[in-house]
C-alpha cells in the first residue's frame, strides 16, 4: 500500500484506466491519510461516495480543492469566519470539470482567509503546518493545498494564486505549482479575492501531474467572460524533454537584485542556472526594469478589487450575522468586525483608501500605470527569451510567527512572484534543491518559477520537465504527516 | 419679484428594459411575480460567481442611444459603483462611468449627456413604520428585480420650468415606448425620474447649486416636486440664505420636500472599472444596422405631422408623443375617404380629446367612440352631408354611448339641408321675408348684415344647414 503514494497522480491515474490499481482502493488511502491530517491541511473532508467512476482520464482519482472553489452542498468557507456555516448553492466550473473528467474531490483545504497572506497563518481556522518542519510555514496563500500534497495526505491539489499564492507554498513544500496564464481557467465559483489577477491552478509532486489538471480545467466557459481557456490547448510533456536551444532570461531585479534573499536560495538559484546551460540552453541576463514596483502596485490593486469584492459580506444573505444589531449600520459592523480576521480588515480599509475620492488617481491609477509598464518590461523581455527564470521566493519555508507581526515583511514573500500575475503571464514553480534557513537548521525545500508569455503553457511545462527530470529532487519530506 | 431668478432643471431618467432576463445572469424576469422566485447565485450575490452582459439590454441601450440621437461608443466599460446597502446583494452596482454607451444626444429641445446600461437594485419593503427604513419594524427584500437591466439616461441642464420638464419626459417616454423596448411604467417603476435644480439670477450664465430631487413617481408628482422645489430655493435666496447642496425627498401626499441627504452625507461611491467584466465593443456596422431598424420617432413624427399634414405644432406634438392617440389617428386617417388627414386630426386632438376629458375617459383613444366611427364623422362633415355644429354633437354622442354616426343621422334626421333641396331654399326664402331690413343691406353691399339673415336661417333649419351653402344662396338671391 505504502508504493501508492510513491506514484505521481498521473501514473496513479494511468494505472488505474489499466486496471492495475484498485481506484477504491487508492481513494481510501487518500481518504485515511487525510482523515489523520496533523497538518491542519484540511479544513474539511469531503466523503460522500464518489459517483460510479466514468471513462474520464481522472476516473478515481482523489483531488484536494482549496476551501475557495464553492461546491454545492459542502462546506466553504474560504477559510473565513465570516462564512462558517455556508454551503454554497453551486459549484465551481473548475471543480465541475475536475468531477466530469472524473475526480473525486478529497477534502477543502486550510489556507489563509480569503487568500490573503503568504503563510497560512491568516486563517480563521489555524495555520496549515509545513511538512518538512512543522514549525514552519507552508506559504500562502494556497497552503493547506501544498501542505496536504508534500506530506502525502493527496495526490495532487487545486488552489487559486493571485499574486503567488499557488507558486510560492509550492516552493516552501518542495511541490510543483502553476499559475497558467490569467484567462485560462474559469473564475466562476472561485470566491473572489482580486479579479483581475486570481487564477487557478494545480499543486502537484510533478510537472506531468500539473499538466493533466491543467488540462482538464483550462477551457472558456460562457458564466466568465473574462475566461477564453488556452486556444492552442495544453499538451502534457513527454518524459526526455529537452532545454537544448532554448533562450533563457534572468531578470536581474528578480534574481541577483532581490533584497533579501536568502544566500542558500541564491546558491541554489545559481546552481540552477549551471545546470539549464549544461542542459544546452542559451542562458543571459535580462532586465525588467519596472519589476521592483511590482509589489507596491499589487498592494494597491488587489486590495482595492478586494475591497469590492468582499463588500458582499455583510449578513444579509449568508454567513454569519451580528446576533442583535440595533440597527442596519450596526448589523453591517458588528458581522463584519467580528467575521473577518485582522489582514481582512487591512486590506479591505487599503483598498478603500486607495479608491476613494481625490485618491483614486494617485494610487489606483498611478498602479494601473505601473501594471502596464511591468507587462511591457515582459513582453520586451520575451522579444529575446522564450522563458525567464528566478527564484520563486526570496526565502526558504520562514518559522511560524515570524513574519507575523510585520506585514511589509509578509509581503516580502511574494516579490518574485507578483509581477507575473500583473502581466497576466503563466509560471510554475518546480522545487530545485535544498537549502538551510538564514537562521540556520535543517535544510529546506527551494523552488525555481519560470514564466512565459501568455498561453505558451505548452512550452513552459516542457521546459519544467525537462529540468525536472535533470533535478531529481527528492519529493518527500523526511517526517510523516499523518498519524 | 418671481422672475428674478430662473430656474435651472436637468433629468435623470431610469428605465427598466424588457429583456427576457437580467442584466448579469440567466433569471427571467417578470413584474408582480412571487417575491424571491427570480433569483440565483449570481443576483443573490454568492462568493465566487460572477456577471455576464445580457446582448439583448445592449442591444437595446444602444437602440435607445440612438433614438436619442447620442454618439455610441465603439468601446465602452463597467464600473462597479460601491455602497452598502440590503438592496444590492455584492455591496456594488454594475454600472457605466467614465465611458458611457452613449453621450452627446438631443431630443427635442434637451440636450442627452449620456446614455448608460446598469443593474436595478432589488425591492425594499419597509414594514410597521412609515414606510421609510427609520423606524421601522422589519425590512424585507425581494431580490426578483435585482439585476433588471437598466438604462440611465442624463440630460444637460437645459429645461427651465416643471411643466416643461413634465411635457420633455413625456416626448421621452413615448420615444422609448415607440422602441418597444420598455413599458415604460411610471406606477410600477419601469420609469423613474430625479430632478437636478438651481436657480439664477435671470440672464445669468452661472450654475447655482444644485439639490437632487427623488421620489417622483408620476408626472403629476414630477411637476409639483419641481414646483416646490424652485418655490423652495426661491424662498432661501430671497430671504438672503443660500441653497445647500442636498438630495431631497418629495412625499406626494403632502407635498412637501424633506431633506434626503446632505453634502456631508454624500457618498463616495468609489467608482473603478469592473474586473469581472470585459469592455462593450460596438462596432460600426452594428450601430448602422441598429440604426436602419429604428422605427419613426416622435420627434420625428411630429416635424412630418407638421410639414406633411400640415398641422399647427400642438397638435402635431399631441399625435406625435401619445403614441396611442396618435395611433388612433392614423387608422381614422387611413379609413376616412371624404376628409383628409389635417380634417381627421382635428376632430382627435379638438373635440375627441375635449369630450373624454369631459365624460372623464382614461384616454381619448379609448372611449365608446371606434376609429371607424370617427373616420365616419369627418367624411360625413366633410361632404356636407351633416355641417360642423351637428358634427360635434354627434360626436359628443359617439364618445359617451358609441354607435354609427350615418345611423344617427339617419335615424334623427339630422342631414344638411342643402342647395339642391327645396326645404333649404324655402327656408331662405322664409329668412329674406322676415328680415327684410337686413336684406336691403346686404343688397345694398353691406355684407356684414348677412349675418341675421344666417341666423334666422339656421334657427328655421334647427342647425342642419350648411352655413357656406346658406350664405351663397342669399347673395345669389340678394346679388350681394
Amino acid at each position: 500500500m505504502s508504493g501508492m503514494v510513491e506514484l505521481s497522480a498521473h501514473e496513479a491515474a494511468a494505472a488505474i484506466s489499466a486496471g492495475d490499481l484498485d481506484s477504491g482502493e487508492y481513494l481510501d488511502t487518500y481518504r485515511a491519510a487525510a482523515e489523520g491530517d496533523q497538518l491542519n491541511a484540511y479544513l474539511c473532508p469531503i466523503d460522500d461516495e464518489p459517483a460510479a467512476p466514468p471513462d474520464g482520464p481522472l476516473a478515481g482519482m482523489p483531488v484536494a480543492i482549496k476551501d475557495i472553489f464553492c461546491m454545492e452542498g459542502v462546506p466553504t468557507t474560504a477559510a473565513s469566519r465570516i462564512l462558517e456555516g455556508y454551503r454554497p448553492p453551486y459549484t465551481a466550473t473548475a471543480v465541475e470539470r475536475l468531477q466530469q473528467a472524473g475526480a473525486v474531490p478529497l477534502g477543502k483545504t486550510n489556507m489563509d482567509e480569503f487568500a490573503m497572506g503568504s503563510s497560512n497563518e491568516n486563517s480563521g481556522y489555524g495555520p496549515a503546518l509545513n511538512p518538512w518542519d512543522r514549525s514552519r510555514v507552508p506559504g500562502g496563500s494556497s497552503g493547506g493545498s501544498a501542505a496536504a500534497v508534500a506530506g502525502g495526505l493527496a495526490p495532487w491539489a487545486i488552489g487559486t494564486d493571485t499574486g503567488g499564492s499557488i507558486r510560492q507554498p509550492a516552493a516552501l513544500c518542495g511541490i510543483v505549482g502553476l499559475k497558467p496564464t490569467y484567462g485560462s481557467i474559469s473564475r466562476y465559483g472561485m470566491i473572489a479575492f482580486a479579479s483581475s489577477l486570481d487564477q487557478c491552478g494545480p499543486l502537484t509532486t510533478s510537472v506531468r501531474d500539473a499538466a493533466q489538471l491543467l488540462a482538464v480545467m483550462q477551457g472558456p466557459d460562457p458564466r466568465d467572460s473574462t475566461c477564453t481557456g488556452i486556444e492552442a490547448g495544453v499538451e502534457v510533456p513527454e518524459p526526455g524533454a529537452s532545454l537544448e536551444g532554448l533562450r533563457l532570461g534572468i531578470p536581474k531585479e528578480l534574481a541577483g537584485e532581490v533584497e533579501g534573499m536568502e544566500a542558500g536560495v541564491r546558491d541554489v538559484f545559481e546552481r540552477n542556472i549551471a545546470l539549464c546551460e549544461e542542459l544546452g540552453a542559451e542562458v543571459a541576463e535580462t532586465e525588467l526594469p519596472h519589476a521592483a514596483h511590482g509589489i507596491s502596485a499589487y498592494y494597491v490593486l488587489a486590495p482595492a478589487e478586494a475591497s469590492a469584492n468582499l463588500a458582499r459580506y455583510d449578513g444579509v444573505r449568508f454567513g454569519t450575522r451580528s446576533p442583535e444589531p440595533a440597527d442596519l449600520t450596526e448589523m453591517y459592523e458588528q458581522t463584519r468586525a467580528a467575521g473577518f480576521g485582522a489582514e481582512v480588515k487591512r486590506r479591505i480599509m487599503l483598498g478603500t483608501y486607495a479608491l476613494s475620492s481625490g485618491y483614486y488617481d494617485a494610487y489606483y491609477g498611478q498602479a494601473q500605470k505601473v501594471r502596464t509598464l511591468i507587462a511591457r518590461d515582459f513582453d520586451r523581455a520575451f522579444a529575446d527569451f522564450d522563458l525567464l527564470l528566478t527564484p520563486t521566493s526570496p526565502t526558504v519555508a520562514f518559522e511560524l510567527g515570524a513574519r507575523a507581526a510585520d506585514p511589509l515583511a509578509m509581503y516580502m514573500s511574494d516579490y518574485c512572484t507578483v509581477p507575473m500575475s500583473l502581466a497576466g503571464i503563466p509560471a510554475i514553480s518546480i522545487p530545485s534543491g535544498m537549502a538551510a534557513p538564514a537562521g540556520g537548521g535543517p535544510e529546506l525545500p527551494v523552488g525555481l518559477q519560470i514564466c512565459g508569455p501568455a498561453y505558451s503553457e505548452t512550452r513552459l511545462l516542457a521546459a519544467a520537465q525537462a529540468l525536472e527530470e535533470a533535478l531529481t529532487f527528492d519529493r518527500a519530506p523526511a517526517l510523516g504527516a499523518g498519524s | 419679484m418671481a422672475s428674478a431668478y430662473e430656474p435651472v432643471i436637468g433629468l435623470e431618467i431610469h428605465v427598466q428594459l424588457q429583456t427576457r432576463t437580467k442584466m448579469f445572469c440567466g433569471c427571467e424576469l417578470e413584474f408582480g411575480a412571487e417575491p424571491n422566485t427570480h433569483t440565483c447565485p449570481v443576483c443573490l450575490g454568492h462568493p465566487g460567481t460572477l456577471p455576464v452582459t445580457n446582448e439583448q439590454a445592449v442591444e437595446f441601450g444602444i437602440q435607445v442611444a440612438l433614438a436619442l440621437g447620442c454618439e455610441v461608443a465603439p468601446h465602452s466599460i463597467f464600473h462597479r459603483k460601491n455602497y452598502f446597502y440590503p438592496d444590492l446583494p455584492k455591496g456594488y452596482q454594475i454600472s457605466q462611468f467614465d465611458i458611457p454607451l452613449g453621450s452627446a444626444g438631443s431630443l427635442g429641445e434637451v440636450r442627452i449627456h449620456r446614455v448608460h446600461l446598469e443593474e436595478d437594485a432589488a425591492k425594499l419593503t419597509h414594514t410597521g413604520g412609515s414606510g421609510r427604513i427609520h423606524g421601522s419594524g422589519a425590512s424585507l427584500v425581494d431580490y426578483n428585480r435585482g439585476g433588471t437591466p437598466l438604462v440611465e439616461i442624463v440630460t444637460e441642464p437645459d429645461i427651465r420650468d416643471a411643466a416643461t420638464a413634465r411635457e420633455w419626459l413625456t416626448l421621452l417616454r413615448t420615444t422609448i415606448r415607440q422602441l418597444g423596448v420598455s413599458d415604460v411604467n411610471m406606477e410600477e417603476g419601469s420609469l423613474r425620474c430625479d430632478a437636478n435644480i438651481s436657480i439664477r439670477p435671470a440672464g445669468t450664465e452661472t450654475l447655482g447649486t444644485k439639490t437632487e430631487l427623488k421620489n417622483m413617481n408620476s408626472f403629476r408628482f414630477i411637476e409639483r416636486g419641481i414646483e416646490a422645489e424652485i418655490e423652495r430655493q426661491r424662498g432661501i435666496v430671497e430671504s438672503g440664505g443660500e441653497v445647500d447642496q442636498a438630495t431631497m425627498h418629495f412625499d406626494p401626499a403632502s407635498g412637501s420636500l424633506t431633506l434626503l441627504r446632505s453634502k456631508e452625507f454624500a457618498h463616495d461611491y468609489r467608482y473603478f472599472p469592473e474586473p469581472d467584466l470585459v469592455p462593450l465593443v460596438v462596432g460600426p456596422e452594428r450601430i448602422e444596422a441598429t440604426r436602419a431598424g429604428l422605427p419613426e420617432l416622435p420627434a420625428a413624427k411630429r416635424d412630418r405631422y407638421e410639414s406633411e399634414v400640415g398641422l399647427n405644432p400642438d397638435a402635431a406634438a399631441q399625435l406625435a408623443f401619445d403614441t396611442e392617440l396618435g395611433e388612433f389617428f392614423e387608422q381614422a386617417a387611413e379609413q376616412a375617404e371624404q376628409a383628409d388627414a389635417k380634417a381627421v386630426a382635428n376632430w382627435v386632438t379638438g373635440e375627441l380629446v375635449r369630450y373624454s376629458r369631459e365624460s372623464d375617459f382614461e384616454h381619448p383613444a379609448r372611449t365608446e367612440a371606434s376609429v371607424a366611427a370617427v373616420a365616419s364623422l369627418a367624411d360625413l362633415v366633410e361632404e356636407k352631408t351633416i355641417n360642423r355644429k351637428v358634427g360635434r354633437e354627434i360626436l359628443a354622442r359617439l364618445v359617451s354611448e358609441g354607435g354609427d354616426p350615418a345611423a344617427i343621422v339617419e335615424a334623427e334626421g339630422l342631414g344638411a339641408l342643402a342647395g339642391g333641396d327645396g326645404a333649404l331654399e324655402a327656408a331662405v326664402d322664409a329668412a329674406i321675408a322676415a328680415e327684410p331690413e337686413a336684406a336691403d343691406k346686404v343688397r345694398a353691399g353691406e355684407m356684414k348684415a348677412i349675418g341675421a339673415l344666417v341666423g334666422a336661417v339656421m334657427r328655421e333649419t334647427q342647425g342642419r344647414a350648411d352655413g357656406g351653402e346658406v350664405t351663397r344662396l342669399l347673395r345669389e338671391k340678394l346679388g350681394g
